[in-house]
């Protein structure tokens, strides 16, 4: 067979990665753990990345940093003996309090979505990933990521004009 | 409705410089390295040419960036030579280089004193800017003499080439170095910051 060697560039320099893609991913950790977490929350998701930093390429660095991101966010999530809950509602986010840091009522909605169509829709607006690359971070298709963000969005809609 | 809907869940992103961002960058390549994740430190530095770059690692000041140069391209060449662990800071050895700077292009200073990483060039190409180091301030130099004083007076070209790729611009300067005709040659942040450097240094005198 013929193969064919495929050249994979190395990582980016941190920094270039940083200042690109931080910004969104920091913006999507107000909304994942709310605004006065998301900075610890972000410091370890870099920390973390820049300890595997390696294993960064290029073309898919921002979807990875997400994954990471995603990740933290549990870790945080789990750590939080402060507000014990059932769980169930482990993976209910944004608490409610993080609605009233955010000051807009769609956060409300958003909690109210099926986990799947919450990631989705958060990841794709306040992340501004690509459906490519939500499936990336939720281990699903880049369909499956596209129906959900889809779903989610009509779904905010109806709830957002009944208002 | 669709488009403000969206807009309501992106909310506005922190960007470039504002104060938040700032410090939020500058407590993580803190703890970064303190956990000794970082490898190369730089920081952008206005001159009267333009923006430059001082990269610096962990013996001294390993790259300086023209202002000709592209700040990624850089950054990325360094990745592949050197480490991808790359963060934006202004630290020692940096700050002490910016404001030597800021004092030579104003004339006010005649020696760096800096500590300099030269890992970025090696072999016959070092030997030739190490001479370049030594030629003093007002002083120039021309490339078949740089070749004769690193040991190989027929690499002519060789010790050209070396100076087209001086990794550290302004402190080993190869503004100095002329072709053997006198003519001022090329330069990696164009003929007028070389002609003009050179008129710097005349103006204030030769050592």
């Amino acid at each position: 067979m013929n193969e064919k060697r495929q050249r994979t560039d190395g990582p980016p320099p941190f920094e270039v990665a940083l200042e690109e893609h931080g910004p969104r991913v920091h913006s999507w950790l107000t909304a994942r753990v709310g605004p006065d977490r998301a900075d610890d929350v972000f410091q370890e998701t870099m920390i973390a990345a820049l300890s595997a930093w390696d294993r960064a390429r290029v073309e898919s660095v921002r979807a990875w940093l997400f994954t990471i991101a995603q990740n933290k966010a549990i870790d945080e999530q789990r750590r939080d003996s402060r507000r014990p809950q059932p769980e169930a509602e482990m993976d209910a986010w944004p608490a409610a309090e993080v609605t009233d840091l955010l000051g807009d009522p769609v956060w409300d909605e958003v909690r109210a979505l099926p986990e799947k169509q919450r990631v989705a829709v958060t990841l794709r607006f306040r992340g501004d990933l690509t459906h490519r690359e939500i499936g990336s971070v939720m281990e699903i298709s880049e369909p499956a990521a596209r129906r959900n963000v889809f779903e989610g969005l009509k779904t905010l809609r109806e709830r957002i004009s009944d208002e | 409705m669709n488009s403000e809907l969206e807009s309501r869940l992106a909310g506005r992103p922190a960007s470039g410089d504002n104060g938040a961002w700032a410090r939020l960058r500058e407590s993580l390549l803190e703890r970064a390295e303190a956990e000794a994740l970082i490898d190369l430190v730089y920081e952008r530095h206005d001159s009267p040419f333009g923006t430059l770059l001082v990269v610096a690692g962990d013996e001294g000041i390993v790259r300086i960036g023209l202002h000709t140069e592209d700040e990624e391209g850089v950054l990325e060449d360094l990745a592949r030579r050197i480490s991808p662990r790359i963060g934006r800071g202004n630290r020692q050895p940096i700050t002490a280089t910016r404001s030597q700077l800021d004092l030579y292009f104003a004339g006010d200073l005649r020696h760096f004193d800096v500590p300099l990483d030269w890992r970025l060039t090696r072999g016959f190409r070092r030997e030739v800017l190490r001479e370049t180091a030594a030629i003093p301030y007002g002083s120039t130099a021309s490339y078949a003499q740089l070749a004769e004083r690193a040991g190989s007076p027929r690499a002519v070209r060789a010790a050209g080439s070396a100076l087209a790729t001086n990794p550290l611009p302004i402190i080993v300067p190869c503004h100095r170095v002329l072709r053997s005709d006198g003519s001022v040659g090329s330069y990696a942040g164009g003929s007028p910051m070389k002609e003009a450097l050179l008129k710097l240094e005349r103006e204030k005198g030769a050592d």
